[in-house]
């Protein structure tokens, strides 16, 4: 009897061991409700790993390494793309995927041109890069007037020279500052010519010296603590800065603005790396993050829109009714997308972002 | 058979452990750069033939022609040189008053030097963020006492990287002195005060000659690891800071061009191997004399 009860013991701790299952799932910093992580653990009894990057470069640098071990991950369209064609990832099982249906159309057609018929990838959250500013100290600085909500702000060196008494910061994402520099000159944005790509340079060369850090994390809490007064960044990221300075009540104002010249407009996808340990539990994931309730709740929580249609009637006031977060049809018209550079092109992009950077 | 089994061990570690991992190295960096897992052609799966026909010196070619590189070398060598300077200056009065504290002292001096090494470097390095930042522990004190009425910024300069170095890399340098002047005979200088030397004279034409080989030593010890720092540099450096190990870093993780990266590696190896021989001469002969 004794010998049953110790091998019937046995045998239920050998069967807990294969069903703890856990699934790594690799995601940009601030961009989830973390009640959500918990619930997904208690829901599907799997362990979720999580880990945060701030850098599409970082995430490409290790798919392409291989053996990333991570079973989720979240690049954004341009980057997907590229790592679709260097074979990083496996197609999607749909038949796992019911809440598929979910999704939102209006974003599954501009997803599908960087991942045809989104057989790679579901759509996590998309939005823009723009401009956060500390209102009362830019206006302190340039005047009742400062433009705001135009790259003005961002590309002119006299009001770049005004402003680094506060503190500027810059995204350290090259496939979206020389974009917006040649945005700001009237050049086409998605360029692919090295030639017009280096016309970027005496534009983000004549505003360095008065940018204090280029970073894609940090300036969340130092706009929202008032350590900065502008940053060009993601609007949910800004956003969530004005949260955090109206939740410490300390007498900071922050108002995003995507650039009225043309705002780039990007997708952050998840996808299954080709080699993922547990491709079965990176569906289950996928399945729970499409689920409407909650993405909505993702989506309240980090103030960015989603491609999920269904979560829409769930989503706060503040959110939906938000053109920052979902634009009006007039703000759609003014967004524009990139596509990923040639290998070659890319060593020239890079190189140029170095040189602005170093300051030589 | 015994004999040659012992030097073998030494070898094969080297083998594992350096020429291979070399060889790895060497081999990306005549490769060119490609969009595949991993990203770089060729690889061994094309076949003995094309994979050696397809190398080529490309990406030194391309180091050459870009000074950014050449720069970023450069001021890696000035810094770790004006970083080992300093190391030593701060080092030697450390190990000097190690050597001359009483008997029954030295062994808790000598923990307190090694302590900080059970905490984590990066945690260290975190530590000193919080201390030289604007809002840190440093300008708070200084804007108490009155002595500045505007914060410092020390935090994302070179300043701050040589602090940086200079603490983390401190004890290397008290080390190998401490164990010249442990060594040191107390009645050489003695004998130069009965001689007519003061004190400082003492110092300088005994104390100093003697500890020389303690000195150079330290200064490899210092220099090498210095001249390939990331961590400081891109912890409490700003982005005017440029050493080649930040440059190798954005090569690999930013510009995601792994040959480019190694043709780096391979470079910032054949710079350190002049000092790494340096050094291993004067262990060499300094075993020699004291034999």
């Amino acid at each position: 009897m004794n010998k049953l009860m110790t091998s019937s013991a046995l045998l239920a701790l050998c069967t807990t061991t294969a069903l703890a299952e856990e699934v790594r799932v690799y995601n940009w910093s601030d961009y989830i409700d973390e009640a959500l992580l918990e619930k997904f653990e208690s829901e599907t009894g799997i362990d979720l790993i999580y880990d945060v990057f701030d850098s599409n470069e970082v995430l490409e640098t290790k798919m392409l390494a291989g053996g990333s071990g991570y079973d989720v991950v979240v690049p954004s369209g341009t980057f997907l793309q590229r790592q679709i064609a260097a074979g990083a990832f496996q197609k999607l099982d749909a038949s796992k995927l019911p809440n598929l249906s979910n999704m939102w159309e209006t974003v599954e057609t501009r997803t599908a041109q960087y991942d045809p018929d989104n057989a790679y990838s579901i759509n996590y959250m998309w939005g823009t890069t723009g401009i956060g500013a500390n209102v009362n100290k830019v206006q302190e600085l340039l005047g009742a007037d400062a433009p705001i909500g135009s790259l003005n702000l961002l590309f002119d060196p006299a009001s770049m020279e005004k402003l680094s008494e506060c503190g500027v910061h810059f995204l350290d994402a090259p496939s979206e500052m020389i974009p917006a520099a040649l945005k700001y000159i009237g050049e086409d944005p998605d360029s692919h010519d090295p030639d017009v790509i280096a016309k970027a340079e005496p534009v983000l060369a004549a505003i360095r010296p008065y940018v204090q850090k280029f970073h894609s994390s940090e300036y969340i809490n130092a706009l929202a603590n008032g350590d900065i007064c502008v940053a060009f960044g993601w609007s949910g990221d800004i956003l969530q800065a004005r949260d955090r300075a109206a939740e410490a009540d300390n007498g900071v104002e922050i108002v995003y603005n995507a650039p009225s010249e043309g705002a780039l407009m990007w997708f952050d996808q998840m996808a299954i790396p080709v080699d993922a340990p547990n491709p079965e539990a990176a569906h289950v994931f996928l399945n729970f993050i499409m689920d409407a309730q909650n993405m909505a709740d993702a989506s309240n929580y980090v103030y960015y829109a989603n491609g999920n249609e269904a979560s829409q009637p769930m989503l706060a006031e503040d959110v939906i009714g938000d053109p920052a977060i979902y634009p009006d049809e007039a703000t759609l018209a003014n967004l524009y997308t990139t596509t990923p550079y040639p290998a070659k092109v890319q060593r020239t992009v890079t190189r140029l972002w170095t040189k602005i950077k170093s300051g030589t | 058979m015994q004999r040659f089994a012992l030097i073998a061990v030494p070898y094969v570690w080297l083998l594992a452990l350096f020429l291979v991992p070399f060889i790895i190295v060497f081999k990306i960096s005549l490769s060119d750069i490609a969009l595949s897992i991993p990203p770089y052609t060729p690889t061994l799966e094309d076949g003995f033939g094309p994979f050696f026909a397809a190398l080529d010196f490309e990406n030194f070619a391309f180091l050459a022609s870009d000074d950014l590189y050449w720069r970023a070398y450069a001021s890696s060598l000035r810094i770790a040189a004006i970083s080992t300077f300093l190391t030593l200056l701060v080092g030697y009065p450390i190990a000097y008053a190690m050597a001359r504290a009483p008997e029954e002292w030295r062994p808790t001096l000598m923990m307190l030097v090694i302590l900080p090494f059970w905490t984590s470097f990066l945690i260290r390095v975190y530590a000193w963020m919080g201390i030289l930042s604007q809002e840190g522990f440093l300008n708070q004190f200084l804007l108490w006492t009155g002595i500045i009425s505007d914060p410092l910024m020390i935090l994302n300069t070179n300043t701050a990287v040589y602090i940086g170095i200079i603490y983390t890399y401190v004890p290397f340098m008290i080390l190998p002195i401490f164990s010249a002047l442990d060594r040191l005979d107390g009645s050489l200088i003695e004998a130069a005060e009965d001689l007519g030397c003061s004190r400082l004279q003492a110092f300088w034409l005994v104390t100093i000659p003697l500890s020389k080989n303690g000195i150079i030593a330290g200064s490899f010890l210092v220099f090498i690891p210095a001249l390939g720092e990331f961590v400081i540099p891109s912890l409490l450096g700003g982005s005017g800071t440029l050493m080649i190990g930040k440059v190798l870093w954005e090569e690999f993780f930013n510009n995601r061009d792994w040959p480019v990266a190694s043709a780096v590696a391979v470079i910032l190896l054949l710079i350190l191997i002049i000092p790494i021989i340096l050094f291993q001469r004067n262990q060499q002969r300094q075993a020699e004399e004291e034999a």
